[in-house]
């Protein structure tokens, strides 16, 4: 056991990774300074630069994992995806489907996703749900630092297209390159337990598409990924004050989604509250419901979700994304313990 | 071409994002900041000739261009605290500024101002013949799709489009391989626009080169591309881990190098030469980064035309504390009502 940050994590864990496999290499903008540790350890030839060119180096890592590499490519944030769509959306997600099963694409997109440091709407979304739509991605969403290596591992045995999704406040590099920038007059909501935790000596693979049930309780199941479900904890630890015994369940991946999980919670408490981070229309958290409903379960809803373009004024912003403020205030809503 | 409004236009811009700079060090302005300090003279040259009618496509570097275009600074100040009344109603931010009655729009995604130049040419060719559209920005946005994409584009429709490519050579910490200018000429050309090429730390040049361009364009003649080379004097922005750690070794370089020696040396990974070549682009990464921080005065645009306007020491005096004092109040005035 040692303890670490999360990005140093996910780093420790893909350095195992490529210490015992010569396929995986690393590649995105800028990676020699943000991944410099892997390049000393691995050189130049597995950890490389690529220009401001999302659309070419995205698109060449689909075919270079067709022909028999493990590319880990990296996007500064996941907002950039706009850029490049092409080749998850029409390209890594087909390819298996279309070869009829007889070819696949092992690759890990790695990349920052979150708000909550005041960087705007376009270097702020979440974008999972948008991902998870598309038939042939895994999309995975780790919220602690144990999670998050163990499930880089798992995510690099998976024999498929996987986004893997940062949380930029979990990640000590990407609060201080965007937010802080070396400053000490700027404070974030970070939640320590995911930001910094205790972590294997030799890194294990955590399956793919395994919920966690972070907090058991019978009157309601809080679901959410990322930094909500550090939100949804802290906000279940109020919720016992009014008397609300919530269950808060980190789904980790996002698309495949563990609906056993899910159910078993719900048909238990009957009350469903989704905490999602990314927008709430045509998302997980309708989708959340779906998987409910499809299993004939009688529940209770509601969500907190991220509604409009995120605004750059920190007040608003906070306001905006999920806070305990409004997740404390649906839950006694969904509970008909409002006054 | 008057040096003594140029001058003032640059000096305002400065002295704005000095005052900038306070406050994002003070954490009144969140998440990053990316300064326009050094291309103040390219900025100038180029916006200083826009007509009534005229569109901007501004980077994620924009104060200067939307300051110098007549946007009030105390709207800037007032967006970049996150102000109900700033300029996009707190909501942009630095990298998002939109004013629609300049035509005037920005975007925090690299190489987006050349499409979005391309429709506001578009618009002008067949709404406000005569009129024309720019865009800015960095040399990296030309290994962009996009990019390159509307200079095509524009050069088949014959848009009024001046692309300015504010080229400090760098993308981030990526550096251009070298003989990269003389590919950026041939690139550009074969995409069809004509290429122009100047000093842009020299404000005059940079002036009669958009001088000419501008009536080209103004006359139905195609696509300009003009490169102006300069240095950001700031940095890719404000607290550039980089910068930092050349600045402040004692503090940054113990914990960033230990580390980095600790994975040197690590166990399983790749062979010695292969390291090595992997700790020479950290160290020469990280060399070329420190010589640009020792630019020289004769670097910054600012000091090179205040030498030539210095035989009228009265007039200089009168003209920059006319810009000093304005700046000051507009600080005073945004700071009104702010934590």
């Amino acid at each position: 056991m040692k303890t670490l940050h999360f990005t140093q994590a996910v780093d420790d864990a893909l350095a195992q990774a490529m210490s015992g496999d010569d396929r995986i290499v690393v590649f995105g903008e800028d990676v020699p300074m943000t991944r410099r540790e892997l390049l000393v350890r691995f050189g130049p030839k597995r950890v490389m630069s690529t220009p401001i060119s999302e659309s070419a180096f995205l698109g060449a890592a689909v075919s270079a994992a067709m022909a028999g590499l493990h590319p880990v490519v990296e996007l500064y944030m996941v907002d950039f995806l706009g850029v490049a769509m092409d080749a998850l959306l029409n390209e890594a997600a087909k390819v298996e489907a279309f070869s009829g099963g007889k070819w696949t694409v092992p690759m890990v997109v790695r990349a920052p996703c979150g708000g909550g440091y005041g960087d705007g709407g376009q270097h702020e979304q979440s974008l999972w749900g948008w991902l998870a739509h598309i038939p042939g991605l895994t999309v995975v969403v780790p919220s602690t630092p144990a999670d998050a290596g163990g499930l880089m591992l798992g995510a690099l045995l998976h024999d498929g297209p996987v986004l893997f999704l940062e949380h930029k406040l979990l990640s000590e590099t990407y609060r201080d390159y965007l937010g802080s920038g070396g400053r000490r007059t700027v404070q974030y909501d970070v939640p320590a337990a995911g930001e910094r935790g205790g972590v294997p000596s030799r890194w294990a693979p955590l399956p793919i598409g395994k919920a966690l049930l972070r907090c058991d309780g019978s009157d309601l199941t809080m679901v959410s990924v990322g930094v909500g479900v550090h939100r949804a904890l802290e906000a279940a630890g109020r919720l016992q004050t009014d008397g609300i015994r919530a269950a808060v369940l980190d789904l980790r991946t996002v698309s495949p989604l563990d609906k056993a999980a899910i159910c078993e919670s719900v048909a238990h408490t009957g009350h469903l509250l989704v905490i999602d981070e990314d927008y709430e229309g045509f998302g997980l958290s309708g989708e959340v419901a779906a998987v409910v409903a499809e299993a004939g379960i009688p529940f209770a809803y509601a969500r907190v979700c991220t509604q409009t373009t995120i605004p750059y004024a920190r007040r608003l912003e906070d306001q905006v994304l999920p806070n305990l403020a409004r997740i404390r205030a649906a839950a006694r809503a969904l509970l008909g313990r409002e006054r | 071409m008057d040096p003594w409004s140029l001058y003032a236009m640059m000096k305002r811009s400065r002295r704005f994002e000095e005052a900038v700079t306070r406050l994002w060090d003070q954490g009144l302005i969140s998440g990053e900041m990316h300064l326009g300090t050094g291309e103040e003279a390219i900025m100038a040259g180029v916006v200083s000739q826009l007509a009534p009618g005229d569109a901007m496509a501004v980077d994620h570097r924009g104060s200067a261009a939307f300051l110098m275009r007549g946007v009030a600074p105390l709207l800037l100040l007032r967006e970049m605290l996150g102000c109900a009344d700033g300029l996009c109603a707190g909501r942009g931010g630095h990298m998002h500024l939109f004013s629609k009655e300049h035509l005037a729009a920005s975007s925090g995604i690299v190489g987006a101002t050349g499409p979005a130049a391309v429709g506001f040419a578009l618009a002008a060719q067949r709404l406000r013949p005569g009129t024309l559209a720019v865009a800015f920005f960095g040399e990296g946005a030309l290994n962009q799709g996009m990019l390159m994409e509307s200079i095509h584009l524009a050069s088949q429709w014959r848009l009024p489009v001046l692309f300015v490519c504010k080229d400090d050579g760098w993308a981030i910490t990526t550096r251009p391989e070298p003989g990269a200018g003389s590919v950026m000429e041939r690139r550009v050309s074969g995409l069809g626009a004509r290429f122009m090429e100047v000093d842009g730390l020299d404000v005059q040049q940079v002036w009669q080169a958009a001088r000419e361009a501008m009536g080209s364009l103004r006359t139905g003649r195609g696509p300009v591309f003009l490169r102006a080379r300069c240095i950001h004097l700031g940095g890719h922005y404000l607290g550039y881990a980089l910068h930092r750690a050349i600045r402040s070794p004692l503090r940054e370089m113990p914990k960033t190098f230990g580390t980095l020696i600790g994975s040197f040396l690590r166990r399983e990974g790749g062979s010695l030469r292969e390291r090595w070549a992997g700790m020479q682009i950290v160290l020469s990464t990280t060399l070329a980064a420190s010589r640009e921080l020792g630019w020289l005065p004769d670097q910054d645009p600012l000091k090179r035309l205040r030498a030539s306007l210095s035989s009228n020491p009265g007039r200089l005096r009168e003209l920059e504390h006319g810009i000093d004092a304005e700046i000051s109040s507009a600080v005073a005035a945004a700071m009104e009502g702010v934590a």
